[in-house]
């Protein structure tokens, strides 16, 4: 179900989790049955641009953009968006 | 020094109404049942409860019960909860449950469904919940999987039906759940009146554990399945609610706020009201959920335990229960004075169960509310004359 292709496939915020700024704790957290995941500030950046339906190349692109010039910032993203996947905070898109 | 600040109330429990079409004899709802609806908070006064709960940071909001489908306004509800960005869970039997109403609640904002079963096969569930609802339990259960909302079973477990575990395993594989908590029923309320008929022997625990990691090992990735084993078989406790007054608000269909869901048995607390009190009010500055917040309140032999921030002296109730006196340790804890109590109470349940034990159980109904209540009320009377004549004499 998870099974997609990161760099090809385009995918979006599993619809299971309510991803949401929380005033009280001062950051951004996903929500799922019963529990809550605290983000930090770089994964809120990332996982906000994955609400819509979006790729890798894509988020990369929009990230270089706000933050210019900070390094190795595809590969971090490659590496979160791998753990999110196996999390299934993220699906494929489209179905 | 362990005031409130640093601690959210994450979790909201909403328990909309005492009424259940389900009878468990496990149920942790206090034995006095009022027979009437008509104290029950409002819609206006539960959006109120929900609006300033969110304020104060709570996130997961559970509906619950008795049985929250009884309720008119539930999806009303559900929409008001998620527009103020809840996190919605319903805790029910499934009864009054439709495809449509599926329907309904997930549009109107709903995340998270747990229906509850009693027993594993339609002649023991309803043998179990006093209601013929095991093929109605199935049908849901599918519907909402086929409606991809996020779904969980819950299988409440004591001696009467742990020899079941396989067959509801089965069950819940068969019909493509992903999550199955087995749950050892607690004792509180009614489960606490038939603790006797329900306590687990070891051998029915061990057995059941045995079963349920062989069907994990067998569906790996398919299905997650959690086993709480029952407090009594520990030799340290489990927190109160993930530590009295720090992550739990549980508010009862009368309007009364509670740390959770059992502390009502705890006699000398007071139990404000949110008819009366600001929600945060209560939370920061109450005495009830000041009074066993953190450690002041310990008395050793938790006081200088080592492990006192790890369990928090256990469940208040439980120490209440079993001691007599809630201020000590939780007498679950081998280190307690009162652990003996324990071992006696397990002691007696080592007998293998018998099928006609069935037929001690005391069904949760308006009905046996009013007879316990009668009972305990002759009883109180009769103890009460030796007192009142030595203060003649």
């Amino acid at each position: 179900m998870s099974e997609f292709n990161l760099e090809t496939a385009t995918f979006k915020l599993n619809p299971r989790y309510q991803f949401q700024w929380e005033e009280a704790q001062q950051c951004h957290v996903l929500l799922y049955p019963e529990g809550l995941i605290k983000l930090s500030g770089s994964a809120a950046e990332i996982l906000q641009r994955c609400v819509a339906p979006t790729t890798t190349l894509k988020l990369i692109d929009e990230l270089n953009n706000q933050f210019p010039g900070a390094e190795g910032l595809a590969n971090d993203v490659r590496e979160f968006l791998t753990d999110a996947q196996n999390q299934l905070w993220i699906v494929p898109a489209g179905e | 020094m362990d005031k409130t600040n640093s601690h959210i109330p994450m979790w909201l429990l909403a328990e909309l109404t005492f009424a259940c079409p389900v009878q468990c004899s496990y149920c942790s709802n206090p034995l006095e049942l009022s027979a009437s609806r008509k104290n029950e908070l409002s819609t206006e006064e539960w959006i109120s409860v929900m609006r300033q709960a969110r304020k104060l940071g709570a996130v997961q909001l559970g509906f619950s019960g008795g049985e929250p489908l009884v309720r008119n306004d539930l999806e009303e509800l559900v929409v008001e909860a998620k527009s103020l960005g809840f996190y919605i869970n319903l805790i029910t039997s499934s009864i009054g449950l439709t495809a449509e109403k599926i329907t309904t609640l997930k549009e109107a904002g709903l995340g998270h469904i747990q229906i509850s079963f009693q027993g594993s096969n339609r002649e023991s569930n309803k043998l179990l919940g006093g209601t013929d609802s095991f093929d109605h339990k199935v049908a849901m259960t599918k519907e909402v999987i086929k409606q991809d909302l996020a779904l969980g079973l819950n299988f409440v477990l004591h001696r009467q039906n742990l020899h079941q575990v396989e067959e509801f395993l089965n069950m819940a594989q068969s019909v493509g759940a992903e999550f199955v908590e087995l749950a050892n029923c607690q004792y509180y309320g009614w489960g606490l009146h038939n603790r006797e008929h329900l306590l687990p022997s070891q051998d029915q625990l061990i057995e059941a554990e045995r079963v349920t990691n062989e069907f994990r090992e067998k569906y790996k990735g398919d299905m997650d399945v959690f086993f709480v084993a029952p407090d009594y078989y520990d030799d340290r406790p489990k927190k109160c609610s993930n530590g009295w007054g720090t992550t739990f608000m549980t508010v009862n269909p009368d309007g009364e706020v509670l740390p959770c869901q059992a502390a009502k048995v705890i006699p000398g607390l007071e139990f404000p009201n949110v008819r009366d009190h600001e929600l945060k009010e209560i939370w920061e500055n109450s005495d009830l959920f000041n009074r066993f917040r953190g450690t002041h309140w310990m008395k050793e032999p938790c006081k200088s335990c080592p492990e006192k921030e790890i369990d928090l002296g256990g469940c208040r109730c439980q120490a209440l229960m079993l001691t007599g006196d809630a201020t000590n340790a939780d007498p679950v804890c081998s280190l307690s004075p009162h652990h003996d109590e324990v071992l006696k109470i397990t002691e007696k349940a080592q007998r293998p169960f018998r099928e006609d034990e069935t037929r001690q159980l005391i069904f949760r109904n308006p009905g046996n509310s009013k007879k316990i209540q009668k009972e305990k009320s002759e009883l109180a009377s009769a103890t009460d004359l030796p007192n009142s004549s030595t203060q003649l004499n």
